[in-house]
Order: C-alpha cells, then structure tokens, then sequence
C-alpha cells in the first residue's frame, strides 16, 4: 500500500467477512469492534443447514425451510454435499450407498445431482448456501458483502479446494483466502495470548476429521503437521445408528421402510436427535412415527458408545501421524483444542484426553469457533489485525508421475505454504511439440494410488531433436493451498503456455459459464460496480493531486517531474470514463507511483511547519 | 561478504539504488514498495554462503520475513506487490526447509557449486559396504523365508547402519567447518569430498529405511 494514499485519502475500506461452508451446518461471521461474532439468520440462528431443494418453480430453498423439505420432498432436497466437492463418481461409492444422493446420468467426468430435473454439480448446491449468507450479512451489516474467506478441511485436496472456491465464484463472491478449519479455530481462541507453545487442535465436524499441530511464536501460528479424513464425521455416527435402527423397525413391524426416501429422513431425524441427547443425558428414545405407527427405543449411553467406538477410534490414528511428522511426544503438546460438533459426545472428549494426556478446550462453541476464526483471517487480510499471521502447510505431497507410473514427489506434505518446486522437462521423440505432465496428490508410490490433480499440456514447443527442448516447469502451491503451473522455455526464455484438464471438478471455462448462466444480470452490475469502485479511488486521488498542486511542494518539484505528473494525470483522466476498472487501477497505480516525491516533499512540509509550530492548511 | 554492490531500480518508482547485498533491496528504500525477490536463499537470508549456520538466527529472520511478506499482508496491494509477496514468500518457505536441515543445505551449495547430486549415484553400492550389502540381504531373504532367528541380525545391522551414520554425520560437521574457513579457491576441492559422503550417507539411510520398512510390514 502506497504511503501516497494512506497519507492523503480514507478510501473506504471494503469488508471481508468469514464463512464456515460445513458438511452440516454453515455460518458467516464477521469482525465487529470487540473481536469476531457470528452473523445470525433473521430467526436468529447462527447455524444454517447446509441443505438445499429446488421448487417446483425451479428456484431454490436454503438453510432451515430446506430442512424441512428433508422429509417432504427429499428427491428435490439435499445434505451433505461437501461430501461431494471436487471428487469423482468413483471415489464417492461408498457415500452413494449411504447418502440418498440422486446422481444424474453421465456424471463420469464431473458429477451433477438431479433435484427434482434439475441437474447440478456441487459447487453450484453449495453455491445457494453461499448465496443465502451472504445475503444474510448484506441485510444485517446494511452493505454489499462481496469479499470473504472460506474455511476448508484442512485435509482438502487441490480438486477440493478448487471446488470450494469455485462455489465462492458462482455465488458472487471473491474469495480471497481459503482457510483451513482447524487453523482457524486456532485463531479463533486467542491462543497466542501465551505467546510460546504447542497446540493441537482436534477437529471433529459432521463429513470431515482434521488434526492440526500448531506451534505459537509471538503471534505467528506455524502449523507443523497436519493429517485427517476427509470422510469421517458425525454423519457416519448417524449412518451407522440409522442403518441399526432400520432393520430394528423391520423386525418389529415386519415392515421394510427403506424405500420410502420420507420414512428414513424421518427415522435419520430421529436418530440424530437421540444421539444429541446422549452427550447430556445416560439414556435417550428413538422416537419414529409413520403412517400411525409408532417405534420406540430406548438407547444407553452405554450402548450408544459400543456402537461408535470404532468410529472414535479411527480418529486416532491421524492424531499420531500428525504427531510422528511434527516429531513431538503427547507430552510435548501443550493445549489440545476441540472443534466441530461432534467432539460434544463425551466418548470423544474421553479419547481425546487419554492419547494427548491433556484435558482439552472447550470454552468455545464447537460449532461457532471455525467461523469465528475465519473472521479473524478475514481481518488479517483486510489489515484491521496485524499482530497474527497464520503460516499453513499442505496436508498431502505433491508429485509427478515419471515412468513406469512411479511418482516424483516435488513438494513434501506438511511443507509451509506457499510452497514451490521447479523441474526441467524435455522431448523423447524428434519434432515433439509438446509434453503432457501428470500431476497426482498423495503419499503412495504408484501413480494409480494417489488422487490424480491434473494433466498440464505443453504445448506448440519449437521442434527440435529429441532431448534438446528444454521447458522449466515451476509448481508452486499458493497460500490457499491450491496448485499453480507456469512455464518456461530455457532455451528462448519465453514463457511457455501450459493447457490444464483439471481430472476431477470443473474447467475454468465451466465455472464461468455456470456465473454467466445463473448471474447475467448480476455479472455486469459487477462489472459496473468494480468500475465505479475504480472511479472512487480515481477521484480520491484527483482530489489530493490538486490540494497539492497549490501547495509549495509542487513549487519544489522539478520542470520534468511536473510534466510526468501532469502526464499521468490526463493519462488517467481519459480513461476515467471510457476504461474497464483495470485501466483505471492501471492508471491510478501509474499516477501514484510518479507522484511518490510530491507526497514526500508534502509530509516534508507538514513536518517543517508544525515544528515551527505554525498551522498549515 | 561476498555480495557485489548490485544497482537496483525499483519497478514502481522508478528510482536506482546502490545494494550492499541482494537481500537489502527486498524493498524500494524510497517508496518501500516489493521488489521483485532474489532467488538464492542465503542472499535471500542475509547469510553468507557457509555450510554451517546458526539455525536460531535463522528462525528468526525466517519469522521476522514472513511478517513482511507473507501474502496475507498484500491482500489490498497492487497485482505486482501480490504476484511480489508470493513469489517470495514460496523462496522464504522453500529457503528455510532447505537452510534448517544441515543435509539439504550441503545439497544446496554442491548443486549451486555445480555439482550434480542426481539420485543415481546413490544406487551404486560403495565398495566398502559390498560386503555388509550381501550380508544384509541374505538376511531379509531368510527373514522372509520365515526365519525369525534373522530378526536379531537384521536388528544388529540396523543399529551397525545407524552407527555409520552418526559417523559419517561427525565426519561431515568437520567437513563443514573446514569449508568454510577454507578460502574460496580451496573450498571446491572440499565440497567434491563431502559430496562424496553425502552419496555414502544417502546410501546407509536407504538401508536402514529398507530395513525399517521390513519390520513395519512384519508388524502389519
């Protein structure tokens, strides 16, 4: 940021707020003046359901109302979409047997659900959750909302968090940094009040499981290992207790009610709400009510915990990798932090005391704190907050495969990012004009053992004999955690154009044509938004030139100088009302630059002036 | 120091400096805008190039650095100062794996040196461990035959490996000191013998992963 304009102007500054996109639930926080707060619905939740069903009339339904349609419609109604993000439909088998999710046909590439004829990919479902919210904050913060951060598991993929940042896009909203939930939660707490030490924060939400060690240093939140289980979470408690309670009813009615899409959502509700109860109470009653018949079951804690143990146990195994990486003992952690939903279950709590050997905290809403953390990054990046700084690793290493389907890792998991790694490729064959690069995300060895992220073509190379090209590939993965390629050809030092076939997910061109189709309108508003934005800093800055024009310093200047100035000044003036908001910002920044020694020569005079203790004007 | 006086013009400004180092022009001393970041991370550090550094003071640069550029604080910069901040941000991170670790930092000034450090040579056995090569192998081969009594002598080897190690480690840490009181005309002989006993190394690591990994499956 210019000195220039933090001295002479007080632009506006644009808020960014906070959203946690979870599995379940989903918040939008922001940062008010005593610290970060949670923005409710105007029936005065914080939660909003992460579900989304489409009308008859084709519009949609979010949040609680869609809920509802859980158990009306459920064909045209859907949860747990997250579940889908940036996956393939092979890798979500086992999700399609437990999830009454209705896949469209010719979902081999990118995988779109039928609601009710309509066919939608699941940035596009989570989109409308998006959009909900940030209609939500427009209406209680009285403002546009256009700018946010977006937590993600912090064991996301790349083809995840592309997902993620596309259903940012498609909802109108530039995401500016996606965050990883369990750092965020980290913030969230204020932990670095002690300045020195070792957290862990242990994630435990409704789709996902994430265990993050952080190290506090003064401020800075160094992540030194992460690991998880993208598909583990408190839905999997109640798919399992759903499936048992199934056959239950079977037995006693004699009856099998699984195909009713009506009586499961109706029997899941019931479930859920049993299971709530038994982190408070000993005992609790499933209760299902259908076509005037009543089940009931009694269910004991007890019982309840035999049920999920191994669910719990499974979380374990992360916590000590994680801990195996950043190459510390139990011993060694200082605090354990507890976040999502599901670690409310006092067998949880239990399992987590026992590995870490340290009682954890809680103080914090479990369902709150990821957001409220995503507010607090929100602020770092806005400048509002400038004693903390997150430093995030990638949860999984990245590679390339060479031959014989054997993977080159690149960039190491846990690595702090960003992160990059440059390699050389060359041709094989005489006259090759391009070289295809697979790109693959995971520990294993084999190619076809990791999650394939991408090819990136490399293309119209100059023809030469086999193994004289020489093109410089650099990966480098940004702070978002999401995977950039350049290219360089050494020989001409030109850059050298690289063509991506994202292997899961969406093209760029898909995700801008979903914005286009579903945002026309709101597409150029934008557009003339960003222009207008441009044209209030132009003014700003237009308006500091002339004071300064009148002043002494201009008098100070030199003849070139003040022909440059004078030169940038039209220069921006003519593109004012004609330019695109770039040229404008393009200008502005041209202007600025150039008119650097002015602004000295003008805080020069104002310091002059007041130690003589006169006034200036 | 081995840094040059490095004229430097700043992109946005337009003004020219004179650098005591590369590191110094990180950013424009008249309009404090980020320069475009040097690549080479002991210039980038504000180290100088010795094999052997104070790992403390290099923690600290490194959290001090990140403060100044992390792209967190550029969010609201121009698209050059962003494209700035990540850039060197990604040399910062990538510097700093390499400096810390007392390995990868010899790598690095051998293949900056002009050494060629390719995996390849690894896969050469060095003369001096054929025979511990052969005898280790035989060993697996009965272990996998079901011979567990060849439990305690791949145990044996694994901590005769380790030993091996910890004296390569010793020797190299010597190696290191020398380097760098060695003046620069003499250092690139010295670098060809640690090369060398980075290869060695590499090897005998190899061999204790390989044997690790024998116990891990037999646990499984």
């Amino acid at each position: 940021m210019s000195t220039f304009q933090i001295d002479f102007s007080a632009v506006a500054k644009k808020r960014i707020v906070g959203i946690d996109l979870g599995t379940t639930n989903s918040l939008i926080a922001f940062m008010d003046l005593t610290g970060p707060a949670v923005i409710p619905t105007p029936e005065g939740s914080s939660l909003v359901p992460s579900v989304v069903s489409v009308t008859d009339d084709g519009s949609y339904v979010v949040g609680e109302k869609a809920r509802q349609l859980l158990i009306d419609s459920p064909d045209r109604t859907v949860y747990s979409v997250k579940r889908l993000m940036g996956r393939g439909i092979a890798d979500v088998q086992d999700e399609l047997r437990l999830f009454p999710f209705h896949i469209a046909e010719g979902s081999e590439n990118v995988i779109r659900l039928d609601l009710g004829g309509k066919l939608l990919t699941p940035p596009e479902i989570s989109a409308q959750v998006l959009k909900q919210l940030k209609a939500q904050a427009e209406a209680y913060l009285g403002e546009d909302v256009a700018q946010t951060v977006i937590t993600v598991p912090a064991y996301f993929n790349d083809a995840q968090r592309q997902a993620t940042k596309d259903a940012g896009r498609i909802a109108g909203l530039e995401v500016l940094r996606l965050v990883n939930e369990p750092t965020a939660a980290a913030l969230a707490y204020g932990l670095d009040k002690r300045n020195d030490g070792v957290v862990a924060v242990y994630d435990f939400g409704g789709g996902t499981f994430d265990i993050s060690i952080l190290r506090l240093n003064q401020g800075i939140f160094e992540v030194l290992s992460t690991n998880g289980d993208t598909h583990l979470g408190g839905d999997d408690i109640d798919n399992k207790l759903l499936r048992i309670a199934l056959e239950d009813v079977e037995n006693e009615w004699d009856e099998d009610v699984s195909n009713s899409g009506e009586a499961v959502q109706t029997l899941r509700r019931a479930v859920i709400d049993a299971k709530e109860k038994l982190s408070f109470f000993p005992e609790a009653t499933i209760e299902f009510t259908w076509r005037g018949k009543l089940y009931q079951r009694l269910i004991s804690r007890e019982l309840f915990e035999g049920l999920i143990k191994d669910i719990v146990e499974r979380t374990l195994q992360p916590c000590r990798s994680a801990m195996l990486d950043a190459g510390l003992k139990p011993e060694q952690i200082d605090e354990v932090v507890l976040v999502g939903g599901s670690t409310r279950i006092p067998l949880v709590r239990q399992a987590v005391e026992t590995l870490f050997k340290a009682k954890p905290h809680t103080e914090l809403n479990p369902d709150e704190v990821v957001a409220l953390g995503a507010a607090v990054q929100a602020a770092i990046l806005s400048g509002d907050v400038t004693d903390k700084l997150l430093l995030d690793v990638t949860p999984l290493s990245l590679g390339i495969e060479t031959m014989g389907g054997v993977v080159s890792k690149l960039i190491h998991r846990n690595s702090t990012i960003p992160a990059s790694a440059t390699e050389v490729f060359t041709t094989s064959v005489d006259g090759q004009r391009n070289v295809l690069i697979h790109v693959v995300q995971g520990e294993r060895e084999l190619a076809r053992d990791c999650r394939s992220l991408a090819r990136f073509d490399l293309k119209d190379l100059q023809p030469v004999p086999a193994g004289m090209a020489r093109v410089e590939v650099r990966f480098l993965i940004d702070a978002n955690g999401i995977l950039n390629v350049s290219a360089r050809d050494m020989r001409s030092g030109k850059e050298q154009s690289v063509e991506v076939k994202p292997s899961y997910g969406l093209t760029d061109d898909q995700v801008e044509a979903m914005i286009t189709e579903s945002f026309e309108r709101a597409e150029e508003d934008f557009a003339a938004r960003q222009v207008r934005e441009a044209q209030v800093e132009a003014d700003t800055i237009l308006l500091a030139l002339d004071k300064a024009r009148a002043s002494d310093a201009w008098d100070a200047l030199g003849e070139t100088e003040r022909t440059a100035i004078e030169r940038a000044r039209k220069n921006l003036q003519a593109v004012y009302h004609t330019g695109t908001h770039l040229q404008i910002r393009d200008a502005i920044e041209k202007l600025d630059g150039i008119s650097r020694k002015l602004a000295e020569n003008m805080m020069n005079t104002a310091v002059r002036a007041a130690l003589k203790g006169s006034k200036i004007n | 120091m081995n840094f040059s006086i490095v004229e430097h013009t700043c992109w946005r400004c337009g003004q020219t400096s004179e650098e005591q180092s590369e590191a110094a022009s990180l950013f424009c001393k008249f309009c404090n805008s980020l320069q475009r970041p040097v690549v080479d991370y002991f210039a980038f550090f504000g180290f100088e190039k010795t094999l052997t550094i104070d790992t403390d003071e290099l923690q600290r640069r490194y959290y001090m650095l990140s403060r100044q550029l992390h792209p967190d604080r550029y969010t609201r910069a121009t698209e050059t100062e962003r494209n700035f901040s990540l850039e060197a941000t990604s040399i910062l991170n990538d510097g700093y794996r390499v400096l810390r670790d007392p390995v990868q930092r010899a790598e690095y000034i051998l293949k900056e040196s002009g050494f060629n450090i390719g995996e390849q040579r690894s896969k050469d056995v060095p003369p001096e461990l054929l025979e511990e090569v052969f005898d280790l192998n035989m060993v697996l081969d009965e272990l996998r035959n079901g011979d567990t009594d060849a439990i305690a002598q791949l145990e044996e080897s694994r901590n005769r490996f380790a030993a091996m190690q910890n004296e390569i480690d010793a020797d190299l840490h010597e190696k290191f000191l020398l380097h760098d009181a060695a003046p620069e005309t003499e250092r690139h002989e010295i670098l060809s013998t640690i090369r060398s006993a980075l290869n060695r190394r590499r090897y005998i690591r190899n061999l204790i992963q390989d044997v690790n990994k024998e116990f891990a499956t037999r646990e499984a």
